[in-house]
C-alpha cells in the first residue's frame, strides 16, 4: 500500500482549487483532512454509519467517507469551513450556536452540511422533512430536538421572518 | 496578591451564603440567560481541534495489535517481520512497559501493553508506529503472537461458579473482585412491620458510551526532555498521574497532559488509556511526535461503559406503600480489569435513599471479573441499574396495593436537609415538585390506565420513574486532602481576565460555566472573557469531567476566585473615587457607587487604577467539598455536595400483536437547583432523555459466544455505530421539559448538577408504560420489542431473569458491616467494623 503511485489533481473546495498529490484509493475525507487540512470535516466510523463527514459535493450532501477523491474532481465541493461568509456565520450557524445545537460540536459540522443542503431546496421545511434529511448524522449529545428547532429558527430567518426561539424550548415549560 | 478581606466586600458579595443560592433571579445579570456557549462560534465553523485533528512535521502513525483470543497466555511475540518492513519506526511491547496502572488506587491492574496474559478480545498486544498509517496496520498484520488458551469466564454466573482460571491475582478470591455487604438498621424489624413485601429479579444489560469521535491522541517527546501529550480525556489530572507512574523515572513535572475538546465523552474518556501511554512511550522510543486515532471498533474495545448488574430486590411496605426495609443486591459484571469497578459496585447500592426515605436497608454487591471489555463509568455511573429495578418494582408494588405509582413516590420521598439511612447528606430537594409537574403535563391521572387505542391499533399507555444523582463525588478517586477544583484569574490592564482551570469541556459547557460565573460577579461580558482549560502545565488541577462535578466544583473555586478580583478591584477603585468600597457595583462592564451610579468607572480603568496601587492582579480560588456524613468502611462513594432530582413520564404506543412499540411523548422534570444557562441546561435535559431512550429500546453492548479455531472467544454482536442501535432523528419523541428550580447552598448561584440525573428514570418509565399499556412486565434492559413479544406471549406475561434460587449466583458475602442510621442514634460508623479509623489516624 504504501508504494502506490500518487495522482494530481486539482479541487474545487469552498470556491477555491486546491491541487493536491494522492494516492487514488484514497478517500475524499482523507484528502479533505489529511492533504487539505481541512480539519472540520470529521469522521465517526469511516463505514458510512454516522454522517460525520458528510459534504456537500455540487449541492448533495454526500458521505466524504465512502467517496473516493477522484470523483470529486472537477466538481464542486462545498465543506462546513466554506458555510460562514467571511467573519459572517449564516443564519443556519447563529442558530446553532444560540440554541446550543452544537454540544460536543462533533457532529455539527456535518449535521450543518446535511440542514444547510435541506434548506437551499426547501425554504420551508416541515419537522418531518427535517428528521427525514438529518436521519443519517448521528448525534449522541442532543438528542437532536436543539438541531431541529435551530434549523426550522434558521429557515424562518432566512425567509425574512423575524423569528425567536419559543420559550419552551429555552426555559423549558 | 490575593486579598479577601469581607470588609472590602461591594453589596453583592455581603450575601450570608457562601455562594449566592439566594440571589434573586432578577438581579442576574447573565446566569441564567441563554447565552451562548464561549465556544460557540468555532464549533458552528468546524474550527474546534478536537485530537485527531492535530498534526506535527514528522509525526509517526501508532496503531496497536489488539487480541484475537478472550483469555490466554501469551507464549511468545515475534515482531521481526513488522520491524523490518520500511516506514516502520518503532515497536513497542508489554516488557517495554512492565508498571502496572488504573483509575483506582485499589484496582492498578492493566498494562498499556499486555504483560503475559490476554484478558479480553482487544486487550492490547503489541504497538508499532510507521511512517504511514497504512505501513502501521501492516506491519501490526506481521506480528506472530502465539497464545496458550484458557478458560474463558463469560458472566456472572460463571465467574462465581469457576474460582479458576482466575483472571487476576488479587480481589476478593477467584474471580470476584468486589463484595461489599452494608446493612444499616435494622432490616428483620423493617420487614416485620412490613404488611405487603415483594422480591423481584432484574437484569440490565451493559451498553456503551458511543461517543461520536473516536479516541485520539497525539505525544511528543522533545530534545529538552519535556513530554506533552493531547488527549481526548475527560481526566487529564488522572492522566497526568498515570503517565507518571508508568514512564518513570520521567519526572511528573516533565509531563504535560492537554485535554482537548472531548467529542463526546459520556464517562467514556475518564480512565487513563493503553493507547496514551503507548503513544508517550513511542514518542520517547522515536524521537518523533506520535499519533493514534482509534478505530470505531477499537473505541467498542476501550468500552468502559455501563456494567451488566443482575439484581434482587425485596422491598417491604406498609399498605399505604410507605417503605419499612428494603434488602437489595447487585451482581455486576465487570469484565477484564477494574477500572472504576470499585466504585461501581458501589454505586449500585448507594443512591437508592436519596430518592424515598428508606428506613431499613441492606445492600450486598458483588463485581465479577469476567474476558470481556472492562466496564467501568457511563452517565449515572452505576445507579442506573438499581434505579431500573426500584423504580418498576415500586410500580408493580403500587398495582399490588391498588395505589396510584405517583402518590406512592410522594408519600416515601426522602426529605430535605436530612440525613439518609446510609449517612448521605440531602440539601434542596426538589423531587416532590418534579413528580407535581410531570403528572399534570402528561395528564397522568385522566390518561392512566385507559388503555387507548390509536389510529392504527396501537394501545397507550404512560409510565412513570423517577431518580437522583450526584452534583460530583465528594471523594477523590486517589485519597488526599487537597482540592477538588482550583481556578486562577489574571486580570490584563486591556481588562481582558483569563480563567485558568483544569475543568474539561467534553461539550456540556464547563468552559463556558467559567464565563458565566465569573461574569456575573465582575460583572462583564461572559464571552469576552478568556478560559484556558485542561492542559496540566498552565492550569490548576480540577478532577475531571465526572461524576457531574463540574458545575458545583469548579463553579464554586470559579466564584472564589472571582470574588477575590472583585474584592481588590473595589479596594482600588474605592480609593481612587473616595467612595466606601462596600457601596461599589460592578456591572454592565463599569464599577460604580450603587449611591450615585454617575460617579464610577469602565471595568478596564478599575483594572488600570487596582494595578498601579497593588501591581499585577491574579487571584485564585479552590473547592472541597464538605466533610462526610459516613464514616464506616464504604462510606466514601455516595456523598456528594448536594442531589439532583428528576421525574419522567413516557408515553408509548404498543402493538399487542407484535411487540412492537413507539414513544411519541416524554414528559421530563429535572430539579437542577438553578439553571446557570437555560438554553445549555434544556440541551443537558433533552440528550439525558435520548440517551436513556436508547437504553431503554435497544442499546446494549452483549456479546456473542462462539467458537473460533477451536477456542471460545467472546465479540461484541459487530462494532459498528450501525449494528448497534441506537436511536436515530426519527425516533426522537417530544419532549416537555420542566426545568424545577431548588436552590441547593453548596452550588454556585445555588447550581445542581444537570444531564446525568434525567437519564435515569427514563428506562424504568418505559418499561412501566409498557405495563401500562399491554399488562406485561419486562424486567430487563434493553426491554425490546422482542422482548416485549415474549412477555405478551409468556404464560405470567413477564420477562427478565429467573425469579427462583437460580435467578442469580451463590456467593458468599461474609457478615456485613452493620451501621446504626441516624433515627436510631447512629453516628456514621460500623459497630461492628475493626478499629479502621484509629489505624488511620496513626
Amino acid at each position: 500500500m504504501t508504494d502506490v503511485k500518487k495522482v494530481l489533481a486539482t479541487f474545487l473546495v469552498n470556491g477555491e482549487p486546491h491541487e493536491v498529490a494522492f494516492a487514488p484509493h484514497k478517500t475524499l475525507l482523507e484528502v479533505l483532512r489529511e492533504e487539505m487540512n481541512l480539519t472540520g470535516t470529521k469522521h465517526g466510523c469511516e463505514l458510512g454509519e454516522c454522517g460525520a463527514c458528510t459534504v456537500q459535493v455540487d449541492g448533495t450532501p454526500i458521505l466524504s467517507c465512502l467517496s473516493l477523491a477522484v470523483d470529486a474532481v472537477g466538481k464542486d465541493v462545498r465543506t462546513v469551513e466554506g458555510l460562514a461568509k467571511g467573519s459572517e456565520l449564516t443564519p443556519l450557524q447563529h442558530c446553532f450556536a444560540d440554541l446550543g445545537a452544537a454540544q460536543c460540536g462533533y457532529c455539527t459540522p456535518g449535521v450543518l452540511m446535511a440542514a444547510d443542503a435541506l434548506l437551499s431546496c426547501n425554504k420551508s421545511p416541515t419537522r418531518d422533512e427535517i428528521k427525514q434529511a438529518l436521519a443519517g448524522n448521528l448525534c449522541r449529545c442532543t438528542g437532536y430536538l436543539k438541531i431541529f428547532e435551530a434549523v426550522e429558527l434558521a429557515a424562518a430567518r432566512m425567509r425574512g421572518e423575524k423569528a425567536q426561539p419559543s420559550k419552551e424550548s429555552i426555559h423549558g415549560s | 496578591m490575593v486579598l479577601d478581606d469581607p470588609s472590602a466586600r461591594s453589596p453583592q458579595a455581603k450575601s450570608d451564603a457562601p455562594w449566592h443560592h439566594d440571589a434573586k433571579k432578577e438581579d442576574l445579570k447573565h446566569i441564567g440567560k441563554p447565552i451562548r456557549k464561549v465556544d460557540a462560534r468555532s464549533k458552528v465553523s468546524g474550527l474546534t481541534k478536537f485530537a485527531d485533528d492535530l498534526s506535527m512535521p514528522r509525526m509517526l502513525h501508532m496503531k496497536l495489535l489488539r487480541s484475537t483470543r478472550a483469555h490466554a497466555e501469551i507464549v511468545s511475540i515475534d515482531t521481526a517481520k513488522a520491524a523490518a518492513l520500511p516506514g516502520v519506526k518503532g515497536v513497542l511491547t508489554g516488557k517495554d512497559m512492565p508498571i502496572p496502572f488504573g483509575i483506582l488506587p485499589v484496582s492498578q491492574d492493566e498494562h498499556a501493553l499486555c504483560q503475559d496474559l490476554v484478558r479480553f478480545v482487544g486487550d492490547p498486544v503489541v504497538a508499532i508506529a510507521a511512517t504511514e498509517e497504512e505501513a502501521a496496520w501492516d506491519a501490526c498484520r506481521l506480528v506472530d503472537v502465539q497464545y496458550r488458551e484458557r478458560r474463558t469466564i463469560g458472566g456472572v454466573h460463571e465467574a462465581a461458579d469457576h474460582p479458576e482460571p482466575r483472571l487476576h491475582d488479587y480481589g476478593v478470591r477467584g474471580n470476584i473482585h468486589r463484595l461489599e455487604n452494608l446493612e444499616f438498621g435494622d432490616l428483620a424489624a423493617g420487614f416485620q412491620k412490613a404488611e405487603h413485601v415483594r422480591e423481584d429479579t432484574f437484569f440490565f444489560e451493559g451498553n456503551t458510551h458511543l461517543p461520536m469521535e473516536q479516541h485520539a491522541t497525539l505525544a511528543h517527546f522533545d530534545k529538552d526532555g519535556k513530554l506533552t501529550v493531547w488527549s481526548s480525556t475527560q481526566t487529564p489530572h488522572y492522566l497526568h498521574r498515570a503517565l507518571a507512574r508508568v514512564l518513570a523515572p520521567l519526572p511528573a513535572h516533565h509531563i504535560r497532559v492537554v485535554a482537548i475538546q472531548n467529542g463526546g465523552g459520556f464517562g467514556g474518556k475518564s480512565d487513563p488509556f493503553n493507547h496514551e501511554i503507548c503513544a508517550a512511550k513511542m514518542s520517547m522510543l522515536t524521537g518523533r511526535p506520535v499519533k493514534i486515532a482509534l478505530t470505531r471498533e477499537e473505541v467498542f474495545w476501550c468500552h468502559r461503559g455501563r456494567h451488566p448488574v443482575l439484581m434482587r430486590s425485596k422491598v417491604g411496605v406498609t399498605k399505604t406503600g410507605r417503605i419499612t426495609a428494603l434488602d437489595f443486591h447487585s451482581y455486576l459484571d465487570g469484565g477484564a480489569y477494574g477500572s472504576y469497578g470499585t466504585a461501581s459496585t458501589f454505586y449500585t447500592g448507594a443512591l437508592q435513599t436519596v430518592t424515598y426515605a428508606v428506613e431499613n436497608y441492606h445492600f450486598r454487591g458483588a463485581r465479577f471479573f469476567t474476558n470481556k471489555a472492562p466496564c467501568g463509568p457511563k452517565r449515572g455511573h452505576g445507579t442506573p441499574q438499581p434505579r431500573f429495578a426500584l423504580e418498576v418494582q415500586l410500580d408493580k408494588i403500587a398495582c399490588d396495593l391498588g395505589l396510584d405509582p405517583a402518590r406512592i413516590r410522594l408519600d416515601n420521598l426522602a426529605p430535605r436537609d436530612s440525613l439518609t439511612a446510609n449517612f448521605l447528606r440531602i440539601g434542596s430537594m426538589g423531587l416532590g415538585t418534579c413528580i407535581e409537574k410531570v403528572v399534570a403535563g402528561s395528564r397522568w391521572k385522566e390518561r392512566r390506565g385507559k388503555k387507548e387505542r390509536t389510529a392504527d391499533g396501537r394501545i397507550r399507555g404512560l409510565g412513570l420513574a423517577c431518580s437522583s444523582y450526584l452534583s460530583g463525588a465528594g471523594l477523590p478517586i486517589y485519597w488526599n486532602g487537597l482540592p477538588h477544583s482550583g481556578v486562577q484569574l489574571k486580570l490584563d490592564r486591556s481588562g481582558l481576565v483569563t480563567a485558568f482551570c483544569g475543568s474539561t469541556d467534553i461539550g456540556q459547557g464547563s468552559d463556558s460555566v467559567l464565563g458565566w460565573i465569573i461574569g456575573e460577579v465582575l460583572g462583564i461580558d461572559p464571552l469576552g472573557i478568556k478560559v484556558v482549560t485542561s492542559d496540566t502545565d498552565l492550569t490548576p488541577v480540577d478532577l475531571g469531567s465526572y461524576s457531574s462535578r463540574v458545575t458545583v466544583m469548579t463553579g464554586n473555586a470559579a466564584m472564589q476566585a472571582a470574588e477575590r478580583a472583585r474584592d481588590i478591584l473595589a479596594k482600588g477603585v474605592a480609593e481612587k473615587l473616595g467612595v466606601p468600597a462596600n457601596r461599589l457595583v460592578f456591572a454592565d462592564e463599569k464599577v460604580f457607587d450603587a449611591e450615585d451610579p454617575k460617579k464610577g468607572m469602565t471595568f478596564q480603568e478599575a483594572v488600570v487604577c487596582t494595578e498601579a496601587k497593588f501591581g499585577t492582579i491574579g487571584t485564585v480560588g479552590s473547592y472541597t467539598p464538605p466533610a462526610t456524613a459516613a464514616k464506616f468502611r464504604g462510606g466514601g462513594v455516595g456523598p456528594s455536595p448536594s442531589y439532583s432530582y428528576s421525574a419522567a413520564v413516557v408515553e408509548v404506543e404498543v402493538d399487542p400483536e407484535t411487540g412492537v412499540y413507539r414513544v411519541p411523548h416524554v414528559w421530563m422534570a429535572h430539579d437542577i437547583g438553578r439553571a446557570l444557562n437555560a438554553a445549555v441546561a434544556m440541551g443537558q435535559i433533552e440528550g439525558s432523555v435520548y440517551m436513556g431512550l436508547g437504553e431503554a429500546m435497544m442499546e446494549e453492548m452483549a456479546y456473542r459466544d462462539r467458537s473460533h479455531k477451536g477456542h471460545r472467544v467472546f465479540v461484541h454482536k459487530i462494532p459498528s455505530l450501525l449494528e448497534y442501535k441506537s436511536p436515530s432523528a426519527l425516533e426522537m419523541p417530544t419532549v416537555t421539559t420542566y426545568v424545577v428550580e431548588d436552590p441547593d447552598k453548596n452550588g454556585p448561584f445555588g447550581a445542581k448538577e444537570v444531564g446525568q440525573g434525567p437519564l435515569l428514570p427514563m428506562m424504568p418509565a418505559v418499561a412501566n408504560a409498557i405495563f401500562d399499556a399491554v399488562g406485561v412486565r419486562v424486567d430487563e434492559i434493553p426491554c425490546s420489542f422482542e422482548k416485549v413479544f415474549a412477555a405478551l406471549q409468556a404464560k405470567d406475561k413477564r420477562y427478565g431473569p429467573s425469579l427462583g434460587a437460580d435467578g442469580v449466583p451463590t456467593v458468599d458475602f461474609g457478615d456485613s458491616l452493620k451501621i446504626k442510621t441516624p433515627w436510631q442514634g447512629g453516628d456514621g460508623t460500623a459497630w461492628n467494623e475493626p478499629k479502621r479509623e484509629k489505624k488511620a489516624a496513626k
